[in-house]
C-alpha cells in the first residue's frame, strides 16, 4: 500500500509541476499578481511530495518490501541497512528519483532565500525549476517508474551490484547531482533574464552564489567519483576519461567558465549575453550527462543493464530544453545587451580567454565523448576514443589556462598595463622556472614533467604573491585580522581555488609522470618491488561477511630494510550475483602511496598482484578539496547575501519589481 | 573617431586571437583523433587481412573454453577469442579483469605480432556478470553470420 502512496505523490507532485511552471511564468508577463504570488506555495508543494516519494522507495528499501521490481533488482536481505537505503539510487530508476529529489531541494532553496529578489523574477526563476521537473516527473511515471510492482513478490532480492555496496555510494551520488541539477538554477536564472529582458550587476549578485554552490557540489562529486574509483576498482587508476566521467566533466569546465564569466557581469557588467549563454550550456550539459548515463547508450560502471528505449524520451527532452533555450536566446539576447567595453589588455580580455579555452577544452571532450555514439548510430562501425586522444588534445590546451590563472588576478578591470603586470610577476615567473630547470637537471625527471611542474609553481607563487601583496597594502597598523577580511570571501575563495589548481597539479605531474606499477606472481612469503619499495606478501587467510566470502592478505612494505607499512588486501566473492571484486588496500601518505591489490588465485597456489608506488597521489585529492573549498568561500562572500535592499536601491536594482509588464525588446 | 576605431580594432584582434585558439584546438583535436581512433575489428576481419598492421585496435568476442593458459612467468596469458566463425589467439601480461571467464564476452585492445596473434595491452572489464560489451555481442552477431553461410563455425563454442 505505502509504495503506491509513493506513486500518488509523484503524479500529485507532477500536478503541481504543471501549475509551478506555467501559471507564475504567464503571471509575471500579464501583470497577475495572484499567479505571480503562487509560485512560491505551489514550487514548495511540489518539492515536498517529490520529498514523501523520495522517502517512501527508501522506506520499501529499508523494510526488504520485494514486491516492488526495483527493490527487488536492487537490494537482498543480507544486504546491511545503509547499502539498502544507498541502493534507493543503486540503479536507474531510483537515480532519477534522486534527481528530481536533488531539484525539490533546489526549488525548496530558491523558493527559502530569495526574498531580496523582485516578486516577478523568482515567479520566472521557479517555473522554469518547475517546467524541468515536469520533464523528468514525466520521465519516471511514463518511463522508469521506481514503484512499479512485481507479484507475487519474490522471497529475496537479487543483490546490490557488490561495486556499488561503499561508503562512496552513499555520498558520491548525491553530491555529483547536487551539481549537476544545481546548474538549473542558473539555467533558470539566465531563462527569467531573457523572458524579462533585463540582467545587470545585481541579477550576477543573485546568481553567482547559487552558480558557486552547483559547481563546489560538482566539483566535490566529481572528486568523490574519482577517489571512489581509484580505491574500488583496484586498478590503482583514478581517471579513465571514460564517457560518464566526461559527461559530469563537461559541465564542470563550463561551469568553471560561468564563475569567471558571472565575476566580470557582477563587477562590470560586461559579459552578459556571454554569461546567459554559458549558464544555458552549463545545464545542457548536466542534462546531456543525465542522458548518457542512463539511457543505455554507455557502456560502463554506471549504466548497468539500463533501457535504451528510455533514451528517446531524454533525447526529445533533451531537444527541447537546449533547442528551446537556445531559440529564445537568439531571440531575447538582444535585449540584454553586452555590456561594459574593455581595454585589449585587462583583466575582461584575460578572462575572456579563460573563458574561450574552458569552452574550447569542454567541446574537445565533448567531440571524443559523443563521436563513437554517433558513428555506431549512423552505421559508421565501433570506434573508440580513448585516453591517449584526450590527454594529447587536453594538457595543451590547460597549458595557457595555469599561464594565465597567475595572471588575471594581477591585472586591473577594463584596462591594465602590461608593463606593471611584467615587473610585478618577474620575480615569480623567474622562480618557477629555475624550480623547472632544477627538477630537469637535478631531479632528472621528464621534460613534460618538469613543465608540469613549472606551471604548478608559477601557479602557486603568483597566487601568494597576489595574497601578500593584498595583506601588506594597507596603512601602518592595520591589524592582521583587518587585512585579511578587508577583502570579501569571494577574493579569499578565488585565491584558495587558484591554489587548489597548483596543488592539483603538481599531484596529476607527479603520479603521471613518475609513478611505478608491477603485475607479479606471488606465493606467500614472496616479495615484489615497485620504485623503491618492497612489498612482502606475508600470509593469506580466509574471511566471510553476509554477503559475501573471500580472502585476505598481509603484506609488508619496506624501504631500505625499513619496515613502512602493512596492507590488507583483498578478493571478494559476493555469493548472490555470483560476482568476485576486488579490494585494494592503499597506505596513504603526504608525498606518496602504496597501493597493493590481489589479482587471481592460479591453479598451481600462486597471486597475481599488482603492487603500485604513486608518488604524490594525495595531492591530486588534496589540490580537488581546497578547489572545492576555494568556491564555498567565494560563495559566502556578505555580498550576495540576502538581506532586503533599500526601497530606492532594489527599484533602481531591478526596474521590473512593481509592474511585471512584458518588457518591450529594446534593439541594441 | 580614434576611439572608435580603437575599440573595432581590439574587436579585431580579440576575434582573431580567439579564432587562432579555435584553429590551433582544432587543429589537435584533428590530429589527436586521427591518431588514437581505436577501431574495433572481429577475429574473421583479421583472417582476413582487414586488420591495422601498424596501429592499435580492438578486438571483441568470446573467450574460448578450455583455452585459457598461463606462462611459466605466472602472469602471462594466452586465450583464444572467437567470433564463433573464426578464432585469434590473444597474449596478454598483466591481471585479467575479475569478470573474465572462459566462454564469456571479451573485449581487448592491442596490436598484431609477427605471427598474426594479438598482443593485448588491455582486456577490458566488465562491471556486470551478465553484461555482454556490446563490441563482444557484435562481434559474435557477425561470426555466426559469417559461421552460416560459409559453415565454417563448429556450434562447439556457443554458450
Amino acid at each position: 500500500m505505502i509504495p503506491e502512496l509513493g506513486n500518488l505523490a509523484l503524479i500529485l507532485a507532477l500536478c503541481l509541476a504543471v501549475l509551478q511552471g506555467t501559471l507564475p511564468l504567464a503571471g509575471s508577463l500579464t501583470g497577475n499578481a495572484r499567479w505571480v504570488a503562487l509560485a512560491r506555495p505551489v514550487a514548495v508543494g511540489q518539492a515536498l511530495f517529490v520529498t514523501f516519494a523520495f522517502a517512501v522507495l527508501v522506506h520499501a528499501f529499508a523494510v526488504n518490501d520485494f514486491s516492488v521490481a526495483y527493490v527487488a533488482a536492487n537490494s537482498n536481505t543480507a544486504l546491511p541497512l545503509v547499502y539498502r537505503i544507498t541502493a534507493t539510487w543503486g540503479g536507474h530508476e531510483g537515480s532519477l528519483l534522486l534527481w528530481v529529489q536533488t531539484l525539490a531541494l533546489w526549488t525548496i532553496a530558491v523558493a527559502a532565500f530569495s526574498r531580496q529578489l523582485p516578486r516577478a523574477t523568482v515567479a520566472r526563476v521557479l517555473a522554469v525549476l518547475g517546467l524541468v521537473a515536469i520533464g523528468f516527473l514525466c520521465f519516471m511515471l511514463f518511463t522508469s517508474n521506481p514503484f512499479d510492482r512485481a507479484l507475487p513478490a519474490p522471497p529475496d532480492g537479487r543483490d546490490l551490484n557488490p561495486l556499488l555496496q561503499d561508503v562512496g555510494m552513499i555520498v558520491h551520488p548525491p553530491l555529483l547531482y547536487m551539481g549537476y541539477v544545481g546548474f538549473s538554477v542558473a539555467f533558470a536564472f539566465a531563462i527569467a533574464a531573457l523572458v524579462g529582458g533585463q540582467l545587470d550587476a545585481a541579477w550576477a549578485r543573485w546568481a553567482r552564489p547559487w552558480t558557486l554552490v552547483a559547481w563546489t557540489f560538482l566539483t566535490l562529486g566529481i572528486f568523490l567519483g574519482s577517489f571512489w574509483a581509484y580505491y574500488e576498482l583496484g586498478w590503482g587508476g583514478w581517471w579513465f576519461w571514460d564517457a560518464v566521467e566526461n559527461a559530469s566533466f563537461m559541465p564542470w569546465l563550463v561551469g568553471a567558465a560561468l564563475i569567471h564569466s558571472l565575476a566580470v557581469t557582477e563587477k562590470r557588467g560586461a559579459f552578459r549575453n556571454w554569461t546567459v549563454l554559458l549558464a544555458i550550456l552549463a545545464f545542457s550539459l548536466s542534462l546531456l550527462g543525465t542522458f548518457l548515463v542512463r539511457s543505455g547508450v554507455l557502456t560502463s560502471v554506471h549504466a548497468f543493464a539500463s533501457d535504451p528505449r528510455r533514451g528517446l524520451f531524454i533525447l526529445v527532452f533533451l531537444a527541447i530544453v537546449i533547442g528551446g533555450s537556445l531559440a529564445l536566446y537568439a531571440w531575447r539576447a538582444p535585449t540584454i545587451g553586452l555590456g561594459g567595453r574593455f581595454a585589449l589588455f585587462s583583466r575582461e580580455s584575460l578572462l575572456l580567454v579563460n573563458n574561450v579555452l574552458l569552452l574550447v577544452a569542454a567541446a574537445t571532450v565533448l567531440l571524443g565523448t559523443l563521436y563513437p555514439l554517433f558513428l555506431d548510430a549512423l552505421g559508421g562501425g565501433k570506434i573508440s576514443v580513448g585516453p591517449p586522444y584526450f590527454e594529447t588534445v587536453f594538457v595543451p590546451l590547460m597549458i595557457p589556462v595555469l599561464a594565465l590563472i597567475a595572471v588575471g588576478p594581477a591585472v586591473a578591470w577594463k584596462s591594465g598595463s602590461l608593463r606593471d603586470v611584467a615587473v610585478r610577476l618577474r620575480p615569480a615567473a623567474l622562480l618557477a622556472a629555475v624550480l623547472g630547470a632544477a627538477a630537469f637537471l637535478v631531479l632528472h625527471v621528464t621534460p613534460a614533467v618538469a613543465l608540469g611542474l613549472l606551471l604548478a609553481a608559477w601557479t602557486l607563487i603568483a597566487t601568494a604573491q597576489h595574497l601578500v601583496r593584498n595583506l601588506l597594502h594597507a596603512p601602518r597598523g592595520t591589524p592582521l585580522v583587518a587585512r585579511a577580511t578587508r577583502q570579501g570571501a569571494a577574493w579569499w575563495g578565488m585565491v584558495v581555488a587558484h591554489a587548489g589548481v597548483g596543488i592539483f597539479v603538481i599531484g596529476v605531474t607527479l603520479v603521471k609522470g613518475t609513478e611505478t606499477a608491477d603485475d607479479v606472481s606471488l606465493r606467500v612469503g614472496a616479495t615484489a618491488l615497485a620504485g623503491d619499495y618492497l612489498f612482502k606478501f606475508e600470509s593469506l587467510e580466509k574471511i566471510r561477511a553476509s554477503n559475501y566470502v573471500g580472502a585476505r592478505g598481509t603484506f609488508t612494505v619496506t624501504r631500505g630494510g625499513e619496515r613502512v607499512a602493512t596492507l590488507y588486501p583483498e578478493k571478494r566473492f559476493y555469493t548472490v550475483q555470483q560476482m568476485p571484486t576486488t579490494e585494494a588496500a592503499i597506505d596513504r601518505g603526504f608525498a606518496r602511496d602504496l597501493y597493493v591489490s590481489l589479482g587471481e588465485l592460479t591453479k598451481d597456489g600462486t597471486w597475481i598482484v599488482r603492487v603500485q608506488h604513486k608518488p604524490f597521489m594525495g595531492w591530486i585529492w588534496a589540490g580537488a578539496l581546497v578547489i572545492a573549498a576555494g568556491g564555498l568561500l567565494a560563495a559566502i562572500d556578505r555580498r550576495y547575501r540576502t538581506r532586503r535592499v533599500p526601497a530606492a536601491d532594489a527599484a533602481r536594482a531591478a526596474p521590473d519589481i512593481a509592474i511585471p509588464v512584458p518588457s518591450p525588446s529594446r534593439s541594441a | 573617431m580614434t576611439s572608435r576605431l580603437k575599440s573595432r580594432h581590439k574587436r579585431l584582434i580579440l576575434l582573431a586571437g580567439a579564432l587562432v585558439a579555435l584553429g590551433i584546438a582544432t587543429a589537435l583535436v584533428l590530429s589527436a583523433f586521427r591518431k588514437n581512433l581505436v577501431f574495433f575489428i572481429t577475429p574473421t576481419q583479421i583472417l582476413s587481412g582487414d586488420a591495422p598492421r601498424d596501429r592499435a585496435f580492438r578486438i571483441g568476442g568470446m573467450v574460448q573454453a578450455g583455452s585459457l593458459q598461463r606462462q611459466a612467468d605466472g602472469v602471462t596469458v594466452d586465450f583464444v577469442v572467437t567470433d564463433l566463425a573464426h578464432s585469434v589467439k590473444v597474449h596478454y601480461r598483466g591481471i585479467l579483469p575479475d569478470l573474465f571467464k572462459e566462454g564469456k564476452g571479451v573485449v581487448a585492445q592491442g596490436r598484431l605480432d609477427a605471427h598474426r596473434e594479438f598482443v593485448a595491452e588491455q582486456v577490458l572489464a566488465k562491471h556486470d556478470e551478465n553484461y555482454m560489451p556490446p563490441e563482444a555481442a557484435d562481434a559474435l552477431k557477425k561470426g555466426a553470420a559469417v559461421a552460416a553461410v560459409t559453415g565454417t563455425g563448429t556450434g562447439k563454442e556457443r554458450p
